[in-house]
C-alpha cells in the first residue's frame, strides 16, 4: 500500500507535504495501475532468451538485440504506415543536436543503407539552427557547439545546411502566406511511386553516377549556392557567425519578451520559420522533426494551456500541412523519450547537448516547465500516463474550417505567425468573448489606477489592448496586430513589448493584410457574392 | 604508514571501498561543472553501498549547484534515468541495487533543456 512505501522523506516544503498527505490518503483506493516490479531475473518478453536490459512501457523488458529490431522496425512501420514519403522525394531532417532528432537522423540513415526491398527511398538533407545567441551563449561557447555539430553533419554524408536564427531577420514575407497545396495522389498511386521508382533505379545503375556520388555533386552545387543572400559567411567558422548587428537585434527581441512562456513560444515560431525556407528554398518538400512521444504528450497539455487548444491536431499530429506546399511529419511520435535515450547510449548515437531558454530554469518559470514537471511526476509513478496523453492526442482530427463571418469568405483566415485556422470568432457565449469582456472592465478601472503621464489611454475609445504600450502609436499598432493572430499567437505578442523589433516579415505582412482587409470593406458592396456562401448567411 | 594515506582495511564489519565511473548525460552534466565522466571510489563504511546512498553522496560530493534538478527526496528527480552496467536499473532493484566495485552507473536526462 502507500502508506508503507517507504518513502520517508524529510518534508520541508508544503507542497510536498500535500502531495505525500493526498498520497497517503489514496492508499487504499483503486488506483491506476502502478509500476509492475520487474526484475533481471525474468527473460526478454521477445526472444524469451536474452537476459532483458531496459523496462519499456508498462513493465515490458526487451534485450539489447530485440530492443535494437524493436526501435528500428518501429520508424519505417511509421513511415510506412502513413505513406507520407514518396522515394525521390527531397526530405529536410531538422537536427537539433538533442536526442530525439539525432536518433532520428540515424534511423534515416539505417533505413537508407538497407539492402533489402523494404530500405527507405527518399533523398535526405539536414538543416541545423544554431540560436545561441538567444539562449544566451558567448561566441565562444556556440563556435564550440558548431564545431561539434559539424562533425556529425559531415559525417552523415548527406547535404546539410547550417542556419542561424539570427537569418530570421532577412525572411522573406512570403513565409508568412500559404503557398498551393501540391495535389497528393490517390493512394494506389503510392504503390506505382514505388515500383516506377524501383525500375527507374535498375536501369540508371548502369549508366549515371551512384548516390554517393550524386550526393558529393548536390553538396558541390549547394555550395556554390552560398552566395545566396542570407547565407553569405558560412564558408569558416570564424566568419560564419553574422554581423553582430543581427545577433543584437535577435537579443533585443527576445530581450522585449517579458515571460519566459512567450520566449519559448516565440523562438519555436521563428525556428519553424527559417525551416520553412530553408525547405522551400532549396526544393524540400517534407521536413522531418524529431517530436517524441514523451515531448508530443507535454506540447499537447501545454498548448491547451496556451489556448491554443484549435490547432492540437497539427502541432502535435504526425503531419502538419498549415503551410501547404511544405508538410512536416513527425516519425519520432511513438518512441518515448527513455526508449531514445537508452538506444542512444546502447547504441552510440552522438548528440551535441546546446543549453535551451529554460535550461536550470526555476520550476514554476515559464508553462512548459511546470506541464512537463506535471507529466513527468506522474508517469514516474504511473507508466501509462505519458502514452493516455498521446493516445487522446492521436484521436483529435482538422475538423473542415468554419467561414469566416467578418469578411464572408469561405474559407478561414490563418494567423499570420503560427498560420492556423484564426479561432478568434467572438461569438455569443464563448470562453473567448468573456475573455475579452472582462479584459474590458479590468482596463477600464486602469486609468485611475496608474500614475500620472503613465497612463496610456485618457479617453475610453481604444480600450483594447491600450495599457500594453506607454505610448499611443505604439497602441494602435498593436491593436491593428492583434486581430491578425490566434489566441495562442496573441498571448505571445501581448507579452511582447517592443513589437518593432519583430523582423521586418512579420511586420511587412501584418501591414499587408491590414491594407487588404481595410480595401476590402471599403469595396465590400461592389463585391459580388461568391454561389459557395451558406444559404444561412445573410 | 608514513605517506598519511588512509588505509582500509575490509574486515567482516566494513564494506570494501568501492570504485566506480559515474556518468551524466542529456543535459545533467551540466549541474557538475559541465564533466561527464567522474571516476569516484567511495570510501568505506558501515553499510554497503546501494545507489540511495551513492545518490546522497553524489549530493554532497559532486553536485555543483541546484540539486533539486537533479534529486527528488531519495530518488532522482522524474525525468533522469538511470543506468546500471548498460541497464535499466528499473531491473537492478532501483534504490536498493548494492553497488559493486566497477560499476558503471550513467544519469541520462530526458527533460527539456537538461
Amino acid at each position: 500500500g502507500c502508506a508503507g512505501r517507504g518513502r520517508a522523506r524529510h518534508v520541508g516544503e508544503g507542497s510536498a507535504a500535500a502531495m505525500c498527505q493526498a498520497q497517503e490518503e489514496y492508499g487504499g483506493c483503486d488506483q491506476p495501475q502502478r509500476r509492475p516490479r520487474v526484475s533481471c531475473a525474468q527473460k526478454c518478453m521477445k526472444c524469451k532468451e536474452a537476459s532483458p536490459v531496459l523496462v519499456i512501457r508498462v513493465g515490458d523488458a526487451f534485450c539489447k538485440a530485440c530492443f535494437r529490431e524493436y526501435f528500428v522496425h518501429k520508424f519505417r512501420a511509421m513511415l510506412g504506415k502513413n505513406r507520407a514519403i514518396y522515394p525521390g522525394e527531397k526530405v529536410l531532417l531538422a537536427l537539433s543536436g538533442g536526442p530525439a532528432s539525432s536518433s532520428m537522423l540515424r534511423q534515416v540513415q539505417e533505413g537508407l543503407s538497407r539492402e533489402t526491398a523494404k530500405k527507405l527511398r527518399f533523398i535526405p538533407g539536414i538543416i541545423y539552427v544554431d540560436e545561441g545567441a538567444v539562449c544566451g551563449q558567448s561566441l565562444a561557447e556556440r563556435e564550440e557547439t558548431l564545431l561539434q555539430m559539424e562533425t556529425i553533419l559531415q559525417a552523415s554524408g548527406f547535404p546539410y545546411h547550417l542556419a542561424h536564427l539570427e537569418e530570421v531577420f532577412d525572411l522573406p514575407s512570403s513565409i508568412l502566406q500559404r503557398a498551393p497545396h501540391s495535389p497528393a495522389g490517390p493512394e494506389n498511386s503510392y504503390k506505382e511511386a514505388v515500383e516506377g521508382f524501383i525500375c527507374q533505379q535498375r536501369r540508371e545503375e548502369g549508366g549515371s553516377p551512384s548516390l554517393p556520388e550524386r550526393r558529393i555533386q548536390e553538396k558541390l552545387a549547394e555550395l556554390s549556392m552560398r552566395e545566396a543572400p542570407g547565407t553569405e559567411g558560412l564558408a569558416a567558422p570564424g566568419a560564419r557567425l553574422l554581423g553582430a548587428v543581427r545577433t543584437e537585434q535577435l537579443v533585443q527581441l527576445f530581450g522585449s519578451v517579458k515571460t519566459l512562456t512567450a520566449k519559448e513560444e516565440l523562438l519555436q515560431t521563428l525556428r519553424n520559420h527559417l525551416i520553412l525556407h530553408t525547405a522551400r528554398a532549396q526544393g524540400y518538400s517534407k521536413v522531418m522533426m524529431g517530436d517524441s512521444c514523451t515531448r508530443l504528450a507535454v506540447k499537447l497539455l501545454t498548448n491547451l494551456s496556451l489556448g491554443r487548444g484549435a490547432s492540437l491536431a497539427v502541432d502535435t499530429g504526425f503531419s502538419d500541412d498549415r503551410h501547404g506546399d511544405v508538410v512536416v511529419v513527425r516519425p519520432m511520435r511513438e518512441y518515448s523519450a527513455k526508449e531514445i535515450a537508452f538506444y542512444n547510449h546502447l547504441f552510440g548515437v552522438p548528440t551535441v547537448f546546446t543549453p535551451a531558454l529554460d535550461t536550470k530554469a526555476l520550476e514554476k518559470a515559464s508553462i512548459h516547465r511546470v506541464i512537463e514537471r506535471f507529466l513527468f511526476g506522474l508517469q514516474a509513478e504511473f507508466p501509462s500516463t505519458v502514452s493516455t496523453v498521446y493516445r487522446t492526442g492521436e484521436k483529435l482530427s482538422t475538423a473542415p474550417g468554419d467561414a469566416d463571418p467578418a469578411t464572408g469568405a469561405a474559407e478561414p483566415q490563418h494567423c499570420l505567425l503560427c498560420l492556423c485556422a484564426l479561432d478568434t470568432n467572438v461569438e455569443d457565449g464563448s470562453a473567448l468573448q468573456a475573455i475579452l469582456v472582462s479584459e474590458q472592465l479590468s482596463q477600464q478601472r486602469l486609468p485611475a489606477a496608474s500614475p500620472a503621464g503613465r497612463g496610456c489611454c485618457p479617453g475610453a475609445e481604444e480600450q483594447r489592448g491600450c495599457c500594453m504600450n506607454t505610448t499611443a502609436p505604439g497602441a494602435d499598432a498593436r491593436a491593428d496586430f492583434l486581430p491578425l493572430l490566434c489566441y495562442g499567437c496573441r498571448l505571445t505578442i501581448k507579452d511582447t513589448t517592443c513589437l518593432e523589433s519583430l523582423p521586418l516579415y512579420v511586420r511587412s505582412e501584418a501591414e499587408r493584410r491590414k491594407c487588404r482587409a481595410a480595401m476590402k470593406l471599403e469595396i465590400q458592396e461592389f463585391l459580388l457574392e461568391d454561389e459557395a456562401v451558406n444559404p444561412g448567411e445573410s | 604508514c608514513t605517506s598519511g594515506l588512509r588505509a582500509c582495511f575490509p574486515s567482516p564489519k566494513m564494506a570494501a571501498p568501492v570504485s566506480l565511473l559515474v556518468e551524466f548525460g542529456g543535459g545533467a552534466e551540466l549541474l557538475f561543472d559541465g564533466i561527464k565522466k567522474h571516476q569516484v571510489t567511495l570510501p568505506c563504511q558501515p553499510e554497503p553501498w546501494d545507489i540511495r546512498n551513492l545518490l546522497k553522496w553524489i549530493k554532497q560530493n559532486l553536485l555543483k549547484e541546484r540539486p533539486e534538478l537533479f534529486i527528488q527526496g531519495d530518488t532522482v528527480r522524474p525525468g533522469i534515468l538511470v543506468l546500471i552496467n548498460d541497464a535499466d536499473w528499473e531491473l537492478m532493484g532501483e534504490l536498493d541495487y548494492k553497488l559493486q566495485d566497477q560499476d558503471n552507473v550513467v544519469f541520462i536526462s530526458t527533460l527539456h533543456g537538461g
